[in-house]
């Protein structure tokens, strides 16, 4: 449960309109990398807030762990030793999680209705009770945030602490963070804080310090601040133009309508053939067409 | 910490150096972001491993682990020869302007006065010479040879940049500009703090480490200001309270000192604590040793102590050597001992040499475990394969495990790092037949003193008139105790300056240990905490934060140790005069009538600076000791010793003199030191992040952050030895070995040590054969049986290791 349905903007696969009617506050949550230590309380925080628990794992070599996002971990400290001049060595320490754009490729991919929502906030959920488990969430992010649980074939990743935020507190990880490195506010606030940041680290020599709020999906409520903006990618992969998939804006965007009759031609010709080929072939080939 | 956790934020230079604050005190090390925030500091860090903490720092210099002394002794050097020490507050306020003993000599790397085969000195010369006013000599000119300040000159000399390079493996130029960031506090209005921890005092030079750096401090003018000071980060919640009220072997509450077995008179036992001023006009705060002596036994002995009977001063024990944990498993382990009761504790885990440790408890008859958790140490004759592959058919001790509460399931105080008393309260019932650590400490007493009196005994004196006047004679409450530390009137209580005025009336509570009096006519279960629980009340418990100051003095907030002072020292922040050295830091000022200001004065409120008292009013000469006297085991100023085991098995300032001269090793330990020829990487153990000891790994959630055992190793070494990340190796040290994952990283770089490589193997140490992470071995079974020379602190961070792809 999370924020209540007026606060709906967007709901996937849904044609009727969203409720107009109240405007909240557009919120996001500041992490400063420059700033994070790498103790993992966010990713504690986050799994009792949730009372979620992931399995006691096993060691990879790395400091990481879990070693990647999963149905119960849905934030994780991504570590990377990065030496950008020969000898001075930087450990940039990412914590890693939904980035809640407000162009949100999971919920334009989704065809269950109102699996995904966007709240006026910019809060991007999910509603696992509407989750079909078709993984057209996961293709469509442009981040591989979200993870399907084998369990009950739902998926699952942030919500922002959605129920939090609902009740006018600050997110789990955010509560927890021991440096600040992780802040919360509205998302005019936050990119006031950010500049802030970005000055402070710029008389320390970090000349191309700056926001990571990709313009490719119309901006994050999940926004960093980092010491190198121009390589993000060096931060554990973080992309550097991360948009939707161009297959997921056609299938989804203009052509939609006309995607849709052919989704009812394609399943009817499945039906077909699964009646006289047997399974799952077809069924392929739409995910392969959805991939590329 | 001298200072406290919040002024942190006010620093100028952090140096995080012997710790890993980033990782160890994440919550604490919130200071240090906000001093980089809003005070545009720059953080160093000194570190073998480039730590969670390097990860925020402005600059990262590598050194090799043991050898802090070197570096910091090269830090000392260069202050010295680029003039970079605050002149003004060097000659008032250290004791470089004293001149020092003519039988003092330092040669070779021993100083005057070695017993060789005794490892110990004669500390006779360590002294002042005294002039004929029976006081300390002085030369105001620092001109003398032999005052301190010329003698600290020679000593460091010898730490060349070149030196400290080729000693500890940090590059010249990242020496020299960690010495650069650090001389810019010189300046009045610039204040430094060290952030330490136990990777100071984890060596067999430990406790000189910690000293090198305060020597630093005083040179810069950085003791008692705000942002400034020594600061240790505690590694216990509550470790500060323990040595506070006195659990180690040696003291006694408020850091009194048990006797020695030669002591056995009284008067003799107090008149050498009881401190004269060796310069004029000194306040020598120890000279009231004595209040705080009789109020102690008061407390413990109430009407029965008297001055008849010295306060009972005869029921003390008397030691004849200090009986820290080494000592005592040392005595285990030859059979010398029967029984040990352990709470609180898990040595098999916690202390170096597992296989003796091992071996030692399998000599008791019984051991008694205290324990919320089934610790290691209560099943160590459990058989768990290699990780603890013993025989318990061989074994017949006898253990019993108490189960006891965790603090969240009782009230009471924690003692942070920066000597706040914080009272909680609690937060959930202890689960089964768990009971607080006070009630089964009390139904011991209560069934010992029954016993006694059913059947008698030897010596019952002490036992049986102990007061024991609580409420519930097997549950004292920790309110009850607060109070009893805290103190009361045992008489009516006058003003000094007006005998007809009664401040306090018999029975009521003492406002502080000015109270304190050595007549009999007060109690105080240990001196420094009294103030915290008096007539108004639970002062711990205060929580108001407001900060008139702005420098995070929140004197209402909890109660710190001493008299709810803040920063210790204070007085240093100011000038000769009474002026503060810097306005914007103003702690304490003269007003012209009275010392004042945001923070408790350290000092005597009523003494004009024309008195000429000086600040560190707890020394007998009221200055900063560059030059320590007889204070410490190994000399007077700190000289850098090699681990006992060294990967260059020699020491490059003189290599006949490798190790501490002056610690003590056990007749077999000796022999269990390794070479670097057969192990020849320098080990160290540490914690991490995501575990706290050897309890978290019995927490799920901690366990999934961080479930199994690893071992860090650099690039070179993972290549040279075919170690791929992931891979299974064993660690191996003289006295035992670890298996566990290779974690392969470019944090670890091998450093050129006197013309060698030296690579480290880093070791962190959470994980034994009990809980819910993944089983794992005690990465004790590698570490030295040897202790720092004065505190016999383990050392766990400088040892040596070989390792293999498994």
């Amino acid at each position: 449960m999370a924020l209540q349905s007026l606060d709906i903007t967007r709901r996937s696969a849904t044609t009727t309109p969203s409720p107009g009617q109240r405007r909240t506050m557009e919120v996001a949550k500041l992490i400063d990398v420059t700033k994070c230590i790498g103790c993992k309380a966010c990713q504690v925080a986050c799994m009792e807030w949730n009372d979620l628990r992931d399995d006691v794992g096993i060691n990879h070599g790395v400091l990481d762990n879990p070693t990647d996002l999963t149905e119960n971990s849905w934030t994780v400290m991504r570590y990377a030793e990065v030496e950008l001049e020969p000898g001075k060595l930087e450990w940039l320490i990412r914590k890693d999680g939904c980035m809640h754009c407000a162009n949100p490729g999971c919920l334009k991919a989704c065809p269950a209705p109102g699996a995904v929502v966007q709240y006026s906030n910019g809060i991007v959920d999910f509603h696992e009770e509407n989750c079909i488990g078709c993984g057209y969430c996961i293709t469509g992010c442009p981040f591989n945030i979200p993870r399907l649980s084998q369990k009950d074939s739902k998926v699952y990743k942030c919500t922002l602490c959605s129920d939090r935020v609902a009740a006018g507190l600050e997110p789990a990880c955010v509560k927890t963070c021991p440096t600040g490195a992780i802040v919360f506010g509205s998302k005019e606030a936050m990119l006031h804080h950010a500049e802030e940041r970005i000055a402070d680290l710029k008389s320390r020599g970090f000349a191309k310090a700056g926001i990571y709020d990709p313009k490719g999906v119309d901006g994050t409520h999940v926004i960093y601040v980092l010491h190198h903006a121009d390589k993000p990618e060096i931060y554990s992969g973080l992309p550097k133009d991360p948009s939707i998939g161009a297959m997921v804006e056609l299938w989804k965007g203009a052509t939609k309508p006309l995607a849709s009759l052919a989704l009812g031609a394609v399943a009817a010709g499945a039906f077909i053939h699964y009646v006289t080929k047997g399974p799952n072939e077809v069924s392929e080939e739409i995910e392969k067409e959805f991939e590329e | 910490m001298t200072n406290h956790w919040v002024d942190i934020k006010n620093a100028n230079v952090i140096v995080v150096m012997g710790g890993n604050a980033a990782e160890a005190h994440p919550c604490g090390f919130k200071w240090v972001t906000e001093a980089k925030a809003h005070n545009h500091a720059t953080l160093l860090v000194v570190d073998p491993r480039f730590t969670r903490s390097a990860s925020v720092a402005d600059y990262y210099a590598p050194i090799r682990t043991g050898t802090d002394i070197a570096f910091l002794g090269g830090v000392i050097n260069y202050l010295l020869s680029h003039d970079k020490i605050q002149h003004e507050y060097v000659k008032a306020y250290t004791n470089a302007t004293f001149i020092v003993n003519e039988g003092y000599k330092f040669d070779e790397g021993l100083f005057s006065g070695y017993d060789e085969p005794g490892r110990k000195y004669d500390k006779s010369t360590w002294s002042y010479e005294i002039g004929a006013d029976g006081f300390a000599a002085v030369d105001e000119t620092m001109q003398h040879p032999r005052c301190v300040l010329q003698l600290l000159k020679q000593h460091y000399s010898r730490y060349t940049p070149e030196a400290v390079s080729n000693i500890c493996g940090t590059p010249k130029d990242a020496f020299l500009k960690v010495c650069e960031t650090i001389a810019t506090t010189s300046a009045p209005n610039r204040a430094l703090t060290f952030m330490y921890a136990l990777g100071w005092t984890q060596h067999s030079v430990g406790s000189q480490m910690i000293r090198t750096a305060a020597m630093v401090q005083l040179l810069l003018g950085n003791m008692g200001v705000a942002g400034g000071g020594m600061n240790a980060l505690r590694g216990h919640s509550n470790i500060q309270g323990l040595t506070d009220l006195g659990l180690l072997s040696d003291l006694l509450p408020g850091y009194l000192t048990l006797p020695r077995e030669n002591e056995t008179d009284y008067q003799a036992y107090v008149d050498k604590r009881t401190q004269k001023p060796v310069r004029p006009g000194q306040m020598s705060y120890w000279q009231n040793y004595p209040k705080f002596h009789v109020s102690l036994m008061k407390s413990w002995y109430g009407d029965t102590a008297t001055r008849d009977n010295n306060w009972c001063f005869d029921w003390l024990p008397k030691l004849d050597k200090v009986y820290d944990v080494l000592q005592v498993f040392e005595l285990m382990f030859h059979g010398k001992l029967n029984g040990y009761v352990c709470q609180g504790f898990n040595p098999l885990a916690a202390f170096p040499n597992r296989a003796k440790l091992s071996k030692a408890m399998s000599q008791l008859k019984y051991l008694v475990v205290i324990d919320p958790l089934a610790t290691e140490t209560s099943c160590f004759w459990e058989n768990h394969g290699e990780f603890n592959d013993v025989d318990p058919a061989t074994i017949q001790t006898e253990v019993i495990r108490l189960p006891s509460t965790c603090f969240a399931e009782e009230n009471g105080s924690l003692t942070n790092s920066g000597r706040w008393l914080q009272w909680h309260y609690k937060g959930a019932e202890p689960p089964g037949e768990a009971k607080p650590d006070v009630d089964i400490i009390a139904g011991i007493f209560l069934k010992l003193r029954e016993l006694y009196k059913k059947e008698g005994g030897a010596f019952p004196d002490a036992l049986m008139n102990l007061t024991w006047n609580y409420r519930i004679p097997h549950a004292p409450s920790p309110e009850e105790l607060a109070m009893e530390y805290n103190g009361k009137a045992l008489a009516d209580l006058t003003d000094p300056k007006d005998p007809t005025k009664v401040v306090l009336k018999k029975g009521q509570q003492l406002d502080g240990f000015a109270q304190l009096k050595d007549d009999g006519t007060t109690s105080s279960g240990c001196w420094i905490y009294s103030g915290a629980w008096t007539e108004k009340g639970n002062m711990m418990a205060r929580r108001d934060n407001s900060d008139p100051s702005g420098l995070g003095n929140t004197l209402n907030w909890a109660f710190a140790w001493p008299a709810n002072r803040r920063v210790l020292y204070n007085r240093a922040s100011c000038d000769p005069s009474g002026k503060p050295w810097d306005p914007k830091r103003t702690l304490v000022y003269w007003d012209g009538a009275k010392w004042t200001g945001p923070d408790v004065p350290d000092f005597k409120a009523d003494s004009p600076p024309s008195e000429g008292m000086n600040p560190f009013i707890m020394q007998a000469e009221g200055v900063g000791r560059l030059f320590a006297l007889d204070k410490m085991a190994e000399g007077p100023f700190p000289e850098h010793y090699e681990p006992f085991e060294t990967p260059i098995d020699t020491n490059p300032l003189h290599p006949k003199v490798i190790s501490n001269p002056a610690a003590r090793v056990f007749k077999g330990d000796l022999e269990a030191f390794g070479k670097g020829k057969e192990y020849p990487y320098a080990g160290t153990t540490y914690r991490l992040t995501e575990h706290f000891h050897f309890w978290t790994k019995h927490t799920k959630l901690s366990s999934i952050m961080q479930p199994e055992q690893f071992v860090e190793i650099g690039e070179e070494l993972a290549k040279e030895k075919g170690i791929k990340a992931g891979d299974r190796i064993k660690v191996w040290s003289h006295r035992g070995f670890i298996k566990a994952v290779a974690v392969v990283t470019k944090r670890i770089r091998p450093l050129t040590v006197n013309g060698q490589t030296v690579h480290h193997v880093g070791i962190p140490f959470h994980w034994g054969f009990k809980g819910v992470a993944k089983s794992g071995y005690l990465a004790n079974t590698l570490t030295p049986f040897v202790g720092d020379a004065n505190t016999q602190t383990p050392e766990f961070k400088s040892f040596l290791v070989n390792i293999e792809k498994v």
